[in-house]
């Protein structure tokens, strides 16, 4: 550490004004803030108070909070992997396999959104923020393993710069990056973001041999392809079953109604348990299977009080009351999915977590928190059950309240306002 | 340059009917999934505004100002009938993927807004060169929208593919063969607004009499 300190002091004076690379001032100043704490001291005058918990620390410390997830997603992979060739493979390989598919969607998404945030710092002469910190390792996280690389660049290097950059930076972002770069792959590349077969590490784009058996992207023969569907693709998939069955109950068609009838049991049947889904042994997105492990990053948000948790339990209690207001209705089969399910499937408790408590794209006021976090849940459950289309409605809901999140604000100052006015009136 | 060669030129940059004026939005969204369609549509309202400018130029001193705009409308109402014929019968292809988009001329913000500010004040062939101009500048702005949407939404330019054949009954060619695929979000139409952003941004931070305070 000493001896790397020594080089960036040697390299420092050419990266001053005046030096020989000023230009990549910003850059330099970037990396060594990274790694050394600023060499700022407080001035003669003005503010004396300077505290050392930047936004370079808090997005370490959010860091560190998906490292759980992360490092299950990456043995999940393996394990979802080995399990759909019906092979036994060890803790380890396991892990190693799912680190080797995810390393590099990490390294992509750091190398296009880093890439597009210098050469906008380059062209403006700002100095360089550090909000992709984050953002570059949620993305990998929110997507299938087997996107293709070059996918997840294009949509990092639009969303940070539809995103984030013509909104002025970091701070200044409408919408979460990081999920814009998922919604923009979602509806760019529909084929590669949703489906029964990307979510298992080489399943997808695999081909049926000869003698019928399917064979994936390793060569290895497929024993049991239906095991790649998400539970939020099984639940969704009950509804086109249900809409069949009301039409053949209508037409007296008997036959079809008993086979209907057997298929969406046999598609329930097939859903994880409530406890697999917990602990994140079913297929999805990199990042977002294990509850557990997303709790353990949550207790280190909330311990830091880097994350809000107002927002967390708003986005929850949001969430299971629409899911108990369902399950009164209760007229298919996705409507009656016990509430507590729509909590620990796909990405509603990482999205509660690490995508709504997101500072800057979430209301700012502490009533507005708790409305904004409240819809979140609301409209995400709404979308799962009522749009089969769209199966992961979190994504969707974080979005359209982060797009709403300064209306709230407003109207709860205003009301606020409102409030001290009348106060005033009677004192007078 | 002259006064003439300005009403001409002036609409294409500096005065431009979309990226400045921000007139004819909708349009521009519509029809600019493929470039073909997106040239004709330039072609036509083009030729409309042109002609329209003419008639009301010439008829703008006898139009009893209370009931200009019913004039107006009629007779550009007029002339889109005519042109939407026209292109039924020699193009009905194009004619059908620009469906009432044609029809929607009418409506279109840039034509009423130049009878409006710019032919009931003004002769004839000025007004003649003024409708050419603003058609052009909107004709331009839609080329390069549909450019960009036609080659990264279908991987085609004006028909013709560019990236290689999609895989189909035979295997894919091309880029195609190496995994590339096509952007499905471009052909939605947010991105058309989002490509016009990116052109009135190009514009404003190239052009210095635009850049406001």
């Amino acid at each position: 550490m000493k001896s790397l300190e020594k080089l960036f002091d040697k390299l420092k004076p050419n990266f001053a004004k005046g030096g020989k690379y000023e230009r990549w001032g910003s850059v330099f100043e970037s990396f060594e803030t990274f790694l050394f704490v600023p060499g700022h001291t407080t001035p003669r005058k003005g503010a004396h108070i300077r505290d050392a918990m930047d936004s370079k620390r808090l997005m370490i410390v959010v860091v560190l909070a998906l490292m759980p997830a992360l490092l299950f997603g990456m043995w999940n992979v393996g394990y979802q992997h080995y399990l759909s060739i019906g092979q036994d493979a060890g803790f380890m390989d396991n892990f190693i396999h799912g680190l080797i598919r995810v390393v590099p969607l990490i390294v992509v998404a750091y190398a296009a959104g880093l890439g597009t945030e210098f050469v906008f710092v380059y062209i403006k002469k700002k100095e360089i923020e550090e909000g992709f910190l984050v953002s570059g390792l949620l993305i990998p996280m929110i997507v299938p393993v087997d996107t293709p690389l070059w996918m997840v660049a294009v949509a990092t290097i639009i969303a940070v710069i539809f995103g984030k950059e013509v909104f002025g930076g970091t701070g200044m972002n409408i919408v979460n990056p990081a999920l814009l770069a998922r919604a923009i792959l979602f509806f760019a590349y529909p084929s590669k973001m949703s489906g029964d077969k990307i979510w298992v590490s080489g399943l997808d784009g695999g081909k049926t041999n000869g003698a019928g058996d399917y064979i994936n992207t390793f060569g290895d023969k497929v024993v049991d392809v239906s095991s790649g569907a998400t539970p939020l693709g099984q639940y969704a998939s009950t509804i086109d079953l249900n809409t069949a069955l009301q039409k053949a109950t209508e037409a007296g068609d008997t036959e079809t109604v008993t086979k209907l009838t057997a298929d969406i049991a046999k598609t329930l049947s097939e859903v994880p348990s409530a406890w697999d889904s917990f602990i994140g042994t079913i297929p999805g997105s990199i990042g977002e299977t294990s509850t557990a492990m997303i709790l353990l990053g949550a207790l280190i948000l909330l311990f830091t009080g880097v994350a809000n948790w107002r927002v967390m339990l708003s986005v929850v209690t949001g969430g299971a009351l629409m899911g108990l207001i369902f399950n009164l209705i209760g007229a298919n089969p996705y409507m009656n999915v016990p509430f507590y399910h729509h909590l620990i499937i796909g990405g509603f408790a990482f999205g509660a977590v690490f995508m709504a408590t997101d500072p800057v794209t979430a209301a700012q006021t502490e009533k507005g928190k708790w409305i904004y976090g409240f819809l979140i849940g609301v409209i995400a459950v709404i979308v799962r059950v009522l749009n089969p289309a769209y199966p992961e409605g979190m994504m969707l809901a974080i979005l359209l309240m982060n797009v709403f999140a300064p209306l709230i604000d407003h109207y709860v100052v205003r009301g606020n306002v409102k409030n001290r006015m009348k106060r005033i009136k009677v004192a007078a | 340059m002259g006064n003439n060669s300005k009403l001409l030129i002036g609409p294409i940059n500096l005065n431009n009917p979309i990226t400045v004026q921000i007139l004819g939005i909708c349009s521009a969204l519509a029809v600019t999934v493929k470039l073909m369609p997106a040239i004709v549509m330039g072609i036509s309202v083009t030729i409309v505004t042109a002609m329209g400018n003419v008639i009301i130029s010439m008829l703008r001193n006898s139009i009893p100002s209370r009931i200009r705009i019913i004039v107006q409308l009629l007779v550009v109402a007029a002339l889109v009938i005519v042109v939407d014929q026209i292109l039924k019968a020699y193009v009905y292809d194009i004619s059908k993927q620009l469906s009432v988009f044609v029809g929607l001329i009418i409506t279109n913000c840039i034509i009423m807004g130049r009878l409006e500010a710019f032919a009931l004040g003004n002769k004839p062939w000025q007004s003649f060169l003024d409708g050419i101009g603003n058609g052009g500048g909107y004709a331009l702005i839609l080329i390069i929208v549909a450019f960009i949407r036609e080659l990264f939404g279908s991987g085609s330019v004006a028909g013709f593919a560019v990236f290689g054949e999609k895989a189909g009954e035979n295997p894919a060619t091309g880029l195609y063969s190496i995994g590339y695929a096509d952007n499905g979000l471009v052909i939605l139409p947010p991105m058309a607004l989002i490509v016009v952003g990116v052109i009135i941004w190009v514009q404003r931070a190239r052009t210095r009499e635009l850049i406001e305070d």
